[in-house]
């Protein structure tokens, strides 16, 4: 029971932290709750949908099926994180005005979520499908009972609930005049996280033939399997034996969204006239 | 918009210099093939060529789907039960590669030894 346990806690991990994250991102925006809450139910129904096809979708494409859903959900997962850190990282000052002056940043909310509630949409059905497929394969294999099962199913769920919880509320002690900019920073490295699966992903199923070979290795001195391995791959992408690729993709992300930021913040200060329509009461 | 346009055509070259050379290590490939049966990996010994580029084919032969995972080959997906999946792993340095199932870890183990 408790190796099921720690597997559907391996598998709900990431896509928790993700919520922890985004939810203390998006802190005091009008309608957060109903928007995260819709993003997490797309998110489970997508995963019931794509484990329910996982035979079909695996056999596509000799074999790469599922390599190619994955490229897409991350794919969209990227540009989603990218759009939010340029068009946050170029708001943030407004938005961190308003927030001090009403205690929260209703206006910003009109704008800001949907990259991110897609995000978390996106997240919850790569993981979740896992996790489907896994439980799916308990119930048919294995001559455990159903309420042990459950049981221990619940208890992995309860686990990685409780460590999105945790970040949550560790974000929710910054003080908020700085809670965008450190969000912002998570949600960057999430990003560039989210690029190096990708490029794990274009590797695995032989549709990019670049750079594979590990750069280094670290999985002497940290691996990948102990629990601050998984911690650190779930919030900062972290590999022990990282490929070419993996490396450029990361940091590619890191400088291009960095550079996209500071190209749009540049915009807006020469007056721009689009740049100008998108700020809100500048005066 | 001139750069765009030097840009844009250096980067058509690019894309079919990699897909050309793409198609040049296909050719050559390497294939190899593991079967899960009974929640084991059959061969649990798979013997590789150092520094090529393998294709791995896993056909999972139980009425269970498993997840083939590897921190070494930096490796992870999911087989169907009755599914066949194929994986890309290395080019790899010669030495040798832990993977195992993850949904049935205590007796699906086995090791890529690449030479």
């Amino acid at each position: 029971m408790f190796a099921t346990a720690l597997i559907v806690f391996r598998e709900s991990l990431e896509a928790a932290l993700f919520v922890g994250i985004v939810a203390a991102a998006t802190r005091g925006l009008a309608g957060r709750g109903s928007w995260l809450a819709g993003g997490i139910f797309a998110g489970v129904i997508g995963a019931l949908a794509l484990a329910a096809g996982a035979d079909k979708i695996g056999a596509l494409a000799d074999g790469i099926g599922q390599d190619l859903v994955n490229v897409g959900i991350l794919t969209a997962a990227l540009a989603m994180l990218a759009w939010h850190c340029i068009w946050v990282s170029t708001h943030g000052k407004e938005m961190s005005q308003e927030a001090r002056q009403l205690g929260s940043s209703v206006r910003a909310g009109q704008r800001t979520p949907r990259a991110l509630m897609i995000a978390v949409a996106l997240a919850v059905l790569r993981e979740g499908a896992e996790t489907v497929l896994f439980v799916a394969g308990l119930t048919t294999g294995t001559a455990s009972s159903g309420i042990e099962m459950v049981s221990a199913v619940l208890l992995g769920l309860a686990g990685g609930v409780a460590l999105g919880a945790l970040i949550y509320f560790g974000l929710s002690r910054v003080k908020p005049h700085n809670l965008f900019a450190v969000t912002n920073a998570f949600i960057l490295v999430l990003a560039a996280a989210i690029a190096s699966q990708l490029a794990r992903a274009l590797a695995q199923s032989g549709l990019v033939d670049l750079w594979s070979s590990a750069v280094w290795d670290t999985s002497k001195l940290l691996p990948s399997e102990s629990p601050v391995g998984v911690l650190l791959h779930a919030l900062a992408g972290y590999d022990a034996r990282p490929s070419g690729l993996q490396l450029v993709f990361y940091v590619g992300t890191l400088l291009v969204v960095g550079l996209a930021t500071r190209e749009v913040r540049r915009r807006q200060q020469h007056g721009h006239p689009q740049a100008e329509a998108l700020r809100p009461r500048a005066l | 918009m001139n750069l765009l346009s030097t840009s844009g055509r250096a980067l058509r070259v690019a894309v079919g210099a990699a897909a050309l050379l793409a198609c040049g290590i296909a050719l050559a490939e390497p294939e190899a093939t593991l079967v899960i049966k009974n929640h084991r990996f059959d061969p649990a010994e798979l013997k590789v060529p150092a520094g090529q580029r393998v294709k791995l084919t896993v056909h999972n032969q139980d009425a269970t789907p498993e997840e083939f995972e590897s921190h070494k080959l930096n490796r992870e997906k999911v087989v169907p039960p009755g599914a066949k999946v194929v994986v890309y792993i290395g080019p790899l340095t010669k030495g040798s590669y832990e993977f195992w199932g993850e949904y049935n870890e205590a007796t699906a183990k086995g090791v890529v030894i690449a030479e």
